[in-house]
């Protein structure tokens, strides 16, 4: 079972306490914007082999939500982190390029 | 030509200790070009194939497996047929599938035991009632034989079944008479038998780890048995969409998730009709081995493992045993997970995609092993003539561009 830490209340909570909500860090495309960007906005999904930032909420805790990274084919975690903000933050980051060499954080556009 | 089966066939064997059964495909090493490769030897990848040799003469055809043959999502699904969906292009493709599977055995002289036994899917909610009644009369509209019926009938066909659930009494049911299920592995079987008759090459233990492209254009792959060349490259890798299309250099709007089935200890004959149950989501059936098999949920998060979360077991065997209350002495024999692909609107892709050359037919999500002879005849439609035929039109990936959804996410809840 996928346990995560809610990085608001300190909590590690698991999978039956938390909702899923999806890949983090995308760019908000709305009125005004190009079909192609709205589009891409709500459907299309890097939806990686490998390392994955997403939006959790603590439904059943502090009903706050927050992100986390996580590998989609070991679901090994390598860190929560609260929700305002527009990509991971530094020590995220140097803890996945610790565990996996050669991965670099690419800004979706 | 391969040997056909027949009871003679049989008869023959049985005379001489069954030494001279041949193997049922060959074992090539891949050539160097192709006019045409599809990666992915489950049921769609193999059915494309096959309809791609047997409707348009292309034979000339590699398929390309990084694991064995039938061995992801084929071999892992809970086997039902049915086409009861509310969209006209969904009962379509649907209604073909499993109009093929009805002579699928004859067709490829291989027994994929189809069973119909009919597919009941339980209203017990208002909402449920009404939604069911409104897809039997669209079901009727589209030429697909179903029929809304009364919990007195529910009884009677399923008499294993509790009406009067704590929770969820059953209040009606969507019954297709002629759903029912089919040996997975044999489908797969089946049909790699029939490519490689057709001189197709299937090879497996052969991952792709690479698209090559010139001008926008396909012209081979890179695989872990060397380089391949190919005019036509047809993806049809279910929950492994994603990597495929990032190899070739484009998205598609799919995530992918772990879906997990599980089977009983085998029992003696207890039902025989499929019962789905969405409200409290779970699905059951009896295999021909006396095992019930148990279909349950998704995980909520992308998710390439093939397990799937504990909690789903219990839910879908907490429901079940509401509605089957017989069942709740059984153990459970083995549980397992398979990676499928979800679209934004539940329902798959047959498409061109932005790479000249390059097809995709993917997103079928949790339903796709009652689609796959539909799915092969429309993508092979597809891949030999460049554009979508009637079957497939619909099922572009422009259709999330310009909002013209399929939208079976609302209609068939949530076990589809």
């Amino acid at each position: 079972m996928l346990t995560l830490t809610c990085p608001y209340c300190g909590t590690h909570a698991d999978e039956t306490e938390l909702a899923p909500g999806g890949e983090a860090h995308l760019k908000r495309f709305g009125p005004g914007s190009s079909d192609e960007d709205f589009e891409d906005y709500l459907f299309r999904r890097a939806n990686p082999k490998g390392v994955h930032f997403e939006r959790w909420r603590h439904a059943y805790g502090c009903g706050k939500w927050f992100l986390a990274a996580r590998c989609t084919t070991t679901l090994e975690v390598y860190g929560t982190y609260p929700a305002q903000t527009t990509e991971p933050p530094e020590h995220i980051l140097e803890t996945i390029a610790a565990k996996r060499p050669g991965w670099s954080w690419e800004a979706d556009t | 030509m391969k040997k056909r089966y027949s009871v003679f066939a049989i008869a023959k064997e049985a005379a001489r200790h069954h030494l001279g059964w041949e193997r049922a495909w060959a074992a090539p090493s891949p050539k160097p070009k192709y006019d045409a490769i599809i990666v992915g030897a489950g049921g769609h990848g193999l059915a494309t194939a096959y309809y791609l040799g047997k409707n348009h003469g292309l034979r000339n055809v590699a398929i390309l497996e990084k694991g064995w043959l039938g061995g992801g999502n084929t071999g892992r699904n809970t086997t039902i047929i049915r086409s009861n969906y509310l969209q006209d292009p969904s009962a379509a493709i649907y209604e073909k599938s499993r109009s093929l599977y009805e002579t699928l055995s004859q067709d490829l002289n291989y027994n994929i035991m189809f069973s119909p036994r009919g597919v009941i899917m339980l209203a017990q909610t208002q909402a449920e009632i009404r939604g069911y009644q409104r897809t039997a009369h669209a079901n009727a509209l589209q030429g697909v034989k179903t029929e809304w019926i009364e919990p007195r009938r529910v009884k009677e066909l399923c008499p294993i079944i509790n009406l009067d659930g704590p929770r969820y009494p059953v209040l009606g049911g969507l019954y297709q008479a002629r759903g029912g299920t089919a040996r997975h592995d044999a489908v797969a079987w089946g049909y790699a038998r029939a490519c490689s008759d057709m001189g197709m090459d299937i090879i497996q233990q052969c991952e792709v780890t690479g698209v090559s492209t010139e001008a926008g254009k396909v012209t081979g792959v890179t695989t872990t048995k060397g380089d391949i060349a190919c005019d036509k490259l047809g993806i049809v890798v279910a929950g492994h969409s994603s990597a495929l299309a990032d190899m070739a250099g484009f998205r598609l709007p799919i995530e992918s998730v772990a879906l997990q089935a599980l089977v009983s200890e085998p029992i003696k004959p207890a039902m025989d009709v499929v019962i789905m149950a969405n409200t409290v989501h779970g699905y059951m059936s009896q295999s021909d081995k006396g095992e019930m098999v148990i279909g349950g949920g998704t995980d909520g998060f992308n998710n390439y493992t093939q397990r799937g979360s504990f909690h789903h077991i219990e839910e879908t065997v907490r429901a079940l045993v509401e509605t089957f209350p017989m069942i709740s002495r059984l153990k459970m024999l083995r549980q397992w997970g398979g990676i499928v692909d979800m679209t934004g609107d539940r329902s798959p892709i047959i498409s061109k995609t932005p790479v000249g050359g390059i097809f995709v037919n993917c997103g079928w999500g949790t339903g796709g092993f009652k689609a796959i002879p539909g799915s092969g005849w429309a993508m092979a439609e597809l891949m030999a003539k460049g554009e979508p035929g009637p079957l497939a039109a619909e099922f572009t990936v422009d259709r999330f561009k310009v909002g013209k959804f399929i939208d079976e996410s609302v209609a068939a809840g949530v076990a589809h």
